[in-house]
């Protein structure tokens, strides 16, 4: 099953933290945004693998932008 | 011959310096140093203290009638003018999205004014008369402006300290808000994931100032000078239209503002002035008035929890005591400690602005009622 990761709120991505294929547990961290200053890590919903990373650091992400992708 | 050299001495600051100038003189080192090395509030505290150094120099004049610092102590805030210059600025960085699209937020930054009447209340009973106490409470509300707008109204001789006070104790937020939070709340309640906010119009964002100044204004009239100044600097930011008065508002008259701000604050610390008894007090009724601000907040939230379907994390709360965004990041925290799924950052901004306008307003009842 398929799990988007969504930015939580409305930012600049600093980093996504993961590289497609690697395992991630669910609450480990994937990606970066910053926020009113503050740097907010973004933690996986759900454990899985990612299979495609669909935002850029740099980009300005909001609730609606797909970050990334977890199967 | 020995005449004129004596006389050429005594012109000098030496022999007219006191013990209590080169106390005072430490105490602006301290802070100075907490300002440069430990990056606490450094914009203002390195004027505020660089005022204390230069204010405690003998002979200069500085703080006479006429003096330098005492024109931009009498003429930028004893009158009042600066600190509504301040909020102007303030008004045209402060998105209030987060308060439209959870109206109920506004009640959260009201409660933590609890914070003020508290230490004013405590204030009283220390002994303060109650134009001090006043000006001691509104501490709690963690808004340096506001501080020093009602210190300059009703107690002039205590705006040193006070805003010493206001200061550094909001650069203390983050070891504050959390021991009170962890008290207060529950794992399971700060683990509460909020709702998603929905999204506000640009329509929503215009009106939103002038429906604000309509109600506060009208309800205190003596906030006027700071929450009509902020609402005009919001709509400067929210209309899109004015894109070079919003920047000058929120740059560069306020760095302009801040050192003048800074420098006659610090310049109210003399020795006689600052070094009392009253002093240590003012610092221990601000910690006092902060803890309980963010204590209202929480448990303001969770008794509105009890009435309302639409559920606030009560975290939340605590970003009440204004001090933004310092408040609204630590509340994020303490709710991705808790859960990290859990990102409360913007909803705690809800509550975090709302407490700039509620420490307005309380200075206002303040004023009303005081005068």
């Amino acid at each position: 099953m398929a799990t988007p990761v969504n930015s939580p709120m409305v930012g600049k991505l600093v980093s996504i933290d993961v590289n497609v294929g690697d395992q991630v547990k669910e609450n480990d961290p994937v990606a970066t945004i910053e926020a009113m200053k503050m740097y907010v890590k973004i933690y996986a919903p759900a454990s899985g693998t990612v299979r495609e990373i669909k935002a850029n650091p740099g980009d300005v992400v909001n609730p609606d932008t797909v970050i990334l992708v977890l199967e | 011959m020995l005449e004129q050299l004596t006389q050429v001495i005594n012109s000098t600051g030496f022999l007219s310096l006191t013990p209590g100038n080169l106390i005072m003189w430490i105490i602006a080192f301290i802070l100075m140093y907490l300002a440069i090395k430990k990056g606490v509030e450094p914009l203002l505290l390195v004027p505020i203290s660089f005022g204390i150094f230069a204010a405690n120099f003998p002979l200069t004049g500085l703080m006479e009638q006429g003096g330098l610092f005492y024109m931009f102590f009498h003429n930028g805030i004893q009158n009042e003018l600066i600190p509504p210059l301040i909020f102007l600025g303030l008004g045209a960085m402060t998105d209030f999205g987060p308060v439209i699209a959870n109206p109920k937020t506004l009640l959260l930054g009201a409660a933590a004014q609890l914070g003020v009447y508290a230490a004013f209340f405590t204030a009283l009973l220390f002994g303060f008369d109650i134009a001090e106490a006043a000006v001691i409470g509104i501490i709690g509300g963690a808004d340096g402006p506001t501080t020093i707008f009602l210190s300059a109204n009703l107690a002039p001789h205590l705006m040193g300290a006070v805003s010493v006070a206001a200061y550094s104790y909001m650069a203390l937020v983050p070891l504050i808000i959390p021991p009170v939070a962890r008290l207060l709340t529950t794992p399971k309640e700060r683990a509460m994931v909020m709702k998603q906010m929905r999204p506000v119009s640009k329509g929503e964002k215009i009106l939103f100032p002038l429906l604000a100044s309509l109600v506060i204004i009208l309800l205190v009239p003596k906030s006027a000078p700071l929450i009509a100044m902020f609402m005009l600097g919001n709509l400067f930011m929210e209309s899109g239209v004015v894109q070079r008065l919003t920047d000058v508002s929120r740059n560069e008259l306020m760095n302009i503002v801040t050192i003048i701000l800074g420098l006659g604050v610090g310049a109210t610390m003399s020795a006689e002035n600052f070094l009392k008894p009253q002093t240590i007090y003012i610092f221990i009724l601000g910690i006092v008035a902060f803890a309980f601000a963010s204590a209202g907040g929480i448990l303001i939230a969770k008794i509105m929890n009890l009435f309302t379907t639409n559920k606030v994390n009560p975290l939340i709360g605590a970003a009440g005591v204004s001090a933004v965004p310092m408040a609204a990041r630590v509340v994020h925290q303490l709710g991705a400690e808790a859960n990290p799924q859990n990102y409360l950052l913007m909803h705690a901004m809800g509550p975090n602005v709302a407490g700039v306008i509620g420490t307005a307003v309380a200075a206002g009842a303040f004023l009303t009622a005081i005068h």
